[in-house]
């Protein structure tokens, strides 16, 4: 809401020589955010003048000019050139001379007025359009003083004239406070700040009593229990000059306010709107058939609104009927059939009170939010809709040459607001503040209300303008607001012990600390991904992923809710790699979205929100939503070591995908196993598959290569995913840890020879498996193919560790045990020993 | 010298001169001699072989001890040990220097310029939102508040209705919510970690003293200053007795924890549904850079009894505060950084200033 200051002291008394820093502080004490603040940004001199003679000069470029000689006051006119053609000898004009400075396209590039050469003449200023001096869209033609009702004295400032030294401040008006988007309601809160005398516009005007125009609220369908409408007044003013200019302070004050000045009789609506908040709509009385019926839209009914466009109508829209059909939607706009025309000299107004969720769902149905629904969404007070009504006639009397009728109506089925007890220590119980009786009922008071003593407090009836006062918490925040929350101390609560982070909590902060040890660095991507990008990602084989879709995304090529963290992944390595940044180990911990496939998530009508839905409503909400694990993911390319004086580089690859997710399992005590995987989005051949005892938890592997080309990575990209939740749930909650012997190992290495398609972690398994206890530890050293070695097998060396906890192990215990672990893997694998 | 100890030992058979103080004096000063003139250890050990081993002058000597008269063998004896032991302890001295000049020339030739050694570790580094997000939560857990969770896709009820934000309310179109498809399923992407504080209320046992941190989304596009995707924590407090008061000291020790001692918190009249009283908070940047300054933070407020009411809590005997604050506007403003972008597009470079510390 933008209020312009010399408005706001018709109502409330102001400092002469306030600025806008001022009253913005003094707004944002009592809840009004401070948002803008508007000028005309413009600088003198900027004079009345008036055209005491031109020539017209047709020019190569095939413009013709005016040659015009200007009085602006001084002893010699001026001679200027002008562009436009729709003035005459002595009319007046603005004349902006050299030195004045107007404002530009932008703010940064302000238009400097000087004295300048052009089409043969110096052209010793310039004659303003309205436009040019901001007021308004018009740059037809230069402005007219005449035009507005004008007539000053020559030389005079028309900065002041034309009121275009005010300027207005913006702010931010919260849901709950409607009456604010007034300048009415601002100057309320100006006075409730500054303590400043406060004159209420509503009682400026004296509403008379009018009858014989036939208003009905016929509704038979009211939303959630609600009439559309509950107040519906009309007054009538004959002979109304349309074609009068709106006087120029209303035009300056309704720029100011960002409302676009049309005609004097939608001026005047807007006006008294942005004075009072409440919203007004002008009939042009003789276009009306009869009498006007508020109903809801029926079936395949359509209307033509103000701009000209037919809009079919719902079942729930209220309308605004007369013997004709629609003649509005209510609170949202107005139909064509009855719009105030150029010759238009009976108007009827209408100043009704719409229920706010009717109004809002009709502006959202047809997008059609207006500053009418604005006020109506939030609250308009039902007890102005007379004086504004009043008002508008007065001002179309006053600017229009009208005659005010006795027509109208005055229908008031508004409901006064509810008395809210109010207890002695409940503001002070709430805000922690020990206000004084005075300061509750001052405040209150100050706000509207009125306060009645009561049995142990107040009895306390809100303003028909607070819809938002429902109850003693409301009436609390009145008081500490007028008050002001500079009172409230600082006291900090004491809370019981704490059990710190849950267990999940703090393996989640160590896998992440572990792999940035680890020298990966954390990346955090958006969700968002195609539905290609999930399938192709989000599951091992093709066949498609169950995903979450959404219904209005950003970007329609990324709606779906990702079920793997590589395609975010993917995106940010090619950010990185699009800056020349090559080498790269990333990695991301982060929940996927993943509907069980075939099952259907979400709820039906909601339960309301203001008391505990039963245990089962509670518990099928819970269970409406799909799984959200937790994953860890990673992607490397480029070298994990980069040529240096004395070392090769090393490039990144599978081993880093797999080291990770072995770092990542060790991290949280899991005990991790490599398989060999296979993996839709991954090289065949060197996929692993991650597992904890039989359960997969992730993959690593290289990025298909074909992939890789399509997505403009280098050739080999390695990636891993684990699910980070399935990995803690498979984990030992509590390590239990192994004695630790410290007896004299054993060690002996052993060769075995197999086939080349024997994988050699397979091998390592059934040497474990086959060694029994007295192997601690065997490690891979060696895989050797060639001389000596049949085609088509591989000799892979193990060293193994061999110790007993109780006793130093012989060299004869420790080959019997090797034998027995060669003897299994002979027997399962048919390794043989190397000689 | 040299030319003696070759002649030395090309003369090994030869008879050894008679034992007298002359000849022992003789062959102790050329071994003495050649010791001395051992540059290098495999020369040092070329003259113990020649003037200390088994065929050198001085054991040949020793040798012959026996063949020399009783009488006088005491004395021979004599004059061959010390010659002997003078012998042995110039051969350790010199061994001894020698090992010392080898280690330094050793040292010397490993010397290498360490501004080029060549580097096999990378550096890595946590995400500074992930980071401040820990931080403030261990700020709360320090005060003995714990930390809650919730999903991320959300039914409606836990993030509009049970917040007190009416179906028709303005607030709730006010959100910009990413709705799931399709609508009627009624769920969405949270607008705001404040669904945790529902679900905290309905399976925490009173008294509830958590903190929400998470990721949040609402429909703005990318620019300097909004992103689609973003953290918040959210902090609710209920319990028998808090005040307003209570909500800014609880503010004012978060702002003191982030922002240094001087940190304060100033609370201006707002309005969101799931608080009444509500308040816009300010905080008071002492140390920022440019100068100290007022900073708009987020949003709080007494926990609307409907809010408590949808928990099944009786609000006449408990009662509590909420607030919530943005992680890309506090690491913004906190951090002295100028546009969000770098917070979201992943460049390496951004987070790798940062390593583990905010």
């Amino acid at each position: 809401m933008r209020a312009p200051i010399s408005w706001l002291r018709e109502f409330v008394d102001v400092p002469a020589d306030v600025t806008y820093e001022q009253v913005h502080a003094a707004l944002v004490r009592v809840g009004l955010e401070e948002e803008d603040v508007h000028t005309f940004d413009l600088t003198g001199p900027i004079v009345v003048g008036q055209v005491l003679a031109f020539e017209d000069e047709p020019q190569s470029n095939g413009k013709t000019i005016r040659w015009c000689q200007v009085d602006v006051g001084e002893e010699e006119p001026r001679g200027i050139v002008c562009g436009a053609h729709n003035f005459v000898v002595g009319d007046k004009v603005v004349v902006s001379l050299p030195g004045a400075v107007l404002p530009g396209p932008t703010a940064l590039e302000p238009f400097a007025i000087a004295a300048r050469k052009t089409y043969g003449h110096v052209s010793d200023g310039m004659i303003a359009s309205a436009r040019e001096l901001g007021l308004g869209e018009e740059h037809d033609g230069i402005l007219r003083l005449a035009a507005l009702g004008l007539d000053p004295e020559v030389g005079a400032n028309a900065i002041l004239l034309l009121g275009l030294d005010d300027f207005a401040v913006e702010v931010n008006v919260t849901p709950d406070r409607g009456y604010a988007l007034s300048i009415r309601g601002i100057a309320r809160e100006y006075a409730n700040s500054t303590g400043a005398a406060f004159r209420d516009p509503a009682l400026a005007v004296t509403p008379v009593d009018v009858t014989g125009f036939p208003v009905s609220i016929d509704d038979d369908a009211p939303i959630r229990g609600r009439a559309g409408a509950s107040v519906f007044m009309t007054r009538v003013v004959r002979g109304v000059d349309a074609t009068r200019p709106t006087p120029a302070w209303m035009v300056a004050r309704l720029t100011l306010a960002g409302i676009r000045s049309i005609s004097l009789a939608v001026d005047i609506t807007n006006y008294v709107m942005l004075e009072l908040g409440q919203p007004l709509h002008a009939y042009d009385l003789d276009k009306l058939a009869g009498g006007i019926s508020v109903r809801r839209a029926r079936a395949g009914e359509k209307i033509t609104t103000l701009d000209d466009k037919v809009r079919e109508l719902n079942a729930e829209d209220l309308l605004i009927t007369d013997g004709s059909g629609p003649i509005g939607i209510a609170g949202v706009m107005g139909g064509a059939t009855t719009e105030m025309g150029e010759g238009s000299t009976n108007v009827l107004i209408e100043a009704a009170n719409f229920d706010p969720v009717s109004i809002a769902r009709s502006a959202r149905r047809h997008k059609l939010p207006s500053e009418a629904s604005r006020r109506f969404e939030r609250g308009v007070d039902p007890k102005v809709a007379a004086p504004a009504a009043a008002r508008a006639v007065q001002l179309l009397v006053e600017l229009g040459g009208g005659t005010a009728d006795d027509l109208g109506s005055m229908l008031d089925d508004s409901v006064a607001p509810e008395s809210l007890a109010l207890s002695e220590e409940f503001v002070t119980r709430l805000i922690g503040v020990e206000f004084s009786a005075d300061e509750v009922t001052d405040s209150l008071t100050a706000v509207g209300a009125v306060v009645e003593a009561a049995d142990d407090g107040w009895l306390v009836t809100p303003p028909t303008w607070r819809p938002d006062l429902t109850d003693a918490a409301t009436l609390a925040e009145e008081v500490a607001r007028i008050v002001g929350y500079d009172r409230i101390p600082s006291v900090l609560p004491v809370a019981p012990p704490g059990r710190g982070l849950s267990r999940e909590q703090r393996l989640r902060r160590a896998a992440a600390s572990s792999l940035a040890a680890g020298g990966l660095t954390e990346v955090l991507a958006y969700p968002f991904v195609s539905r290609e990008q999930n399938d192709t990602f989000g599951a091992p084989t093709s066949g498609g992923v169950a995903a979450v879709k959404l219904a209005n995304p950003l970007d329609p090529d990324a709606a779906w809710m990702r079920t793997s963290l590589w395609p975010g992944l993917i995106g940010i390595a090619r950010r990185n790699l699009s800056r020349g940044l090559n080498d790269l180990a990333l990695f991301e911990v982060g929940t996927v979205f993943r509907p069980v496939a075939g099952r259907a998530y979400g709820s039906g009508p909601l339960p309301i929100g203001s008391e505990r839905p039963s245990d089962e409503v509670l518990e099928a909400l819970r269970a409406s939503i799909p799984p959200q694990p937790w994953h860890v993911g990673g992607l490397f390319a480029g070298d994990a070591v980069t040529k240096q004086p004395g070392q090769a580089a090393v490039p990144h690859g599978l081993a880093d995908a797999i080291a990770a997710a072995r770092q990542l399992a060790a991290t949280v005590a899991a005990p991790l196993t490599i398989v060999t995987g296979s993996h839709q989005a991954l090289h065949p051949g060197r996929t692993a598959e991650l597992r904890v005892g039989e359960t997969t938890v992730g993959f690593a592997g290289e990025l298909l290569p074909t992939l890789a080309a399509e997505l403009d990575l280098p050739r080999v990209v390695a990636l891993f995913e684990v699910d980070l939740d399935l990995l803690l749930e498979l984990a030992a909650k509590e390590v239990a840890p192994a004695p630790i012997a410290s007896l004299p190992a054993a060690t002996q290495d052993v060769s075995l020879v197999v086939a080349e398609t024997v994988p050699a972690g397979d091998l390592l398994a059934l040497l474990v498996e086959g060694a029994g206890e007295l192997l601690e530890h065997a490690t891979l050293v060696d895989d050797y193919r060639g001389a000596g070695i049949p085609q088509g097998s591989k000799s892979l060396t193990y060293a193994l560790r061999f110790r007993a906890p109780d006793r130093t192990l012989t060299a004869a215990e420790a080959t019997e045990a090797k034998n027995a672990a060669v003897a299994l893997a002979a027997t399962r694998v048919g390794a043989t020993l190397r000689e | 010298m040299v030319t003696r100890t070759s002649a030395l030992n090309s003369d090994l058979v030869s008879e050894p001169t008679e034992i007298t103080e002359t000849a022992v004096n003789v062959a102790m000063e050329a071994a003495v001699s050649a010791i001395a003139a051992a540059a290098t250890m495999a020369e040092l050990k070329a003259v113990r072989s020649a003037h200390v081993g088994e065929n050198s002058e001085l054991a040949r000597f020793n040798a012959k001890l026996k063949d020399v008269a009783a009488s006088d063998r005491a004395q021979a004896g004599k004059l061959v040990g010390q010659a002997r032991a003078r012998v042995t302890q110039s051969l350790a001295e010199r061994e001894s220097e020698l090992a010392v000049a080898e280690e330094a020339a050793r040292l010397e030739a490993e010397a290498v310029d360490v501004t080029a050694v060549a580097s096999r570790w990378r550096a890595g580094a946590r995400h500074p939102l992930s980071l401040l997000m820990e931080h403030m939560s261990d700020i709360f857990v320090g005060m003995g508040w714990e930390v809650a969770e919730g999903p991320e896709l959300e039914n409606e009820w836990f993030n509009f209705d049970a917040l007190n934000f009416d179906e028709d309310h303005p607030a709730r179109a006010m959100q910009d919510t990413f709705f799931v498809d399709p609508v009627e399923s009624h769920l969405v992407l949270r607008t705001h970690t404040s669904p945790v504080q529902i679900r905290s209320l309905l399976e925490r046992p009173l008294p509830v003293y958590v903190v929400a941190p998470g990721r949040v989304f609402r429909t703005d596009e990318l620019d300097a200053t909004h992103t689609p995707v973003f953290h918040q924590i959210e902090g609710i407090a209920i319990d028998k007795g808090l005040t307003m008061a209570h909500l800014r000291g609880t503010l004012e020790h978060l702002a003191r924890s982030l922002f240094g001692e001087g940190a304060e918190i100033r609370l201006r009249p707002n309005y969101f549904p799931f608080t009444e009283p509500s308040a816009e908070m300010d905080v008071w940047q002492p140390n920022a850079k440019g100068g100290a300054r007022w900073v708009e933070w987020g949003g709080c407020g007494m926990v609307n009894r409907n809010v408590l009411r949808a928990a099944g809590i009786d609000p006449d005997e408990y009662q509590g505060f909420a607030f919530g604050m943005g992680i890309e506007r506090t690491l913004q403003f906190r951090n002295d950084m100028n546009d969000m972008r770098d917070m979201v597009e992943g460049d390496i470079r951004f987070s790798q200033q940062f390593g583990m510390v905010v």
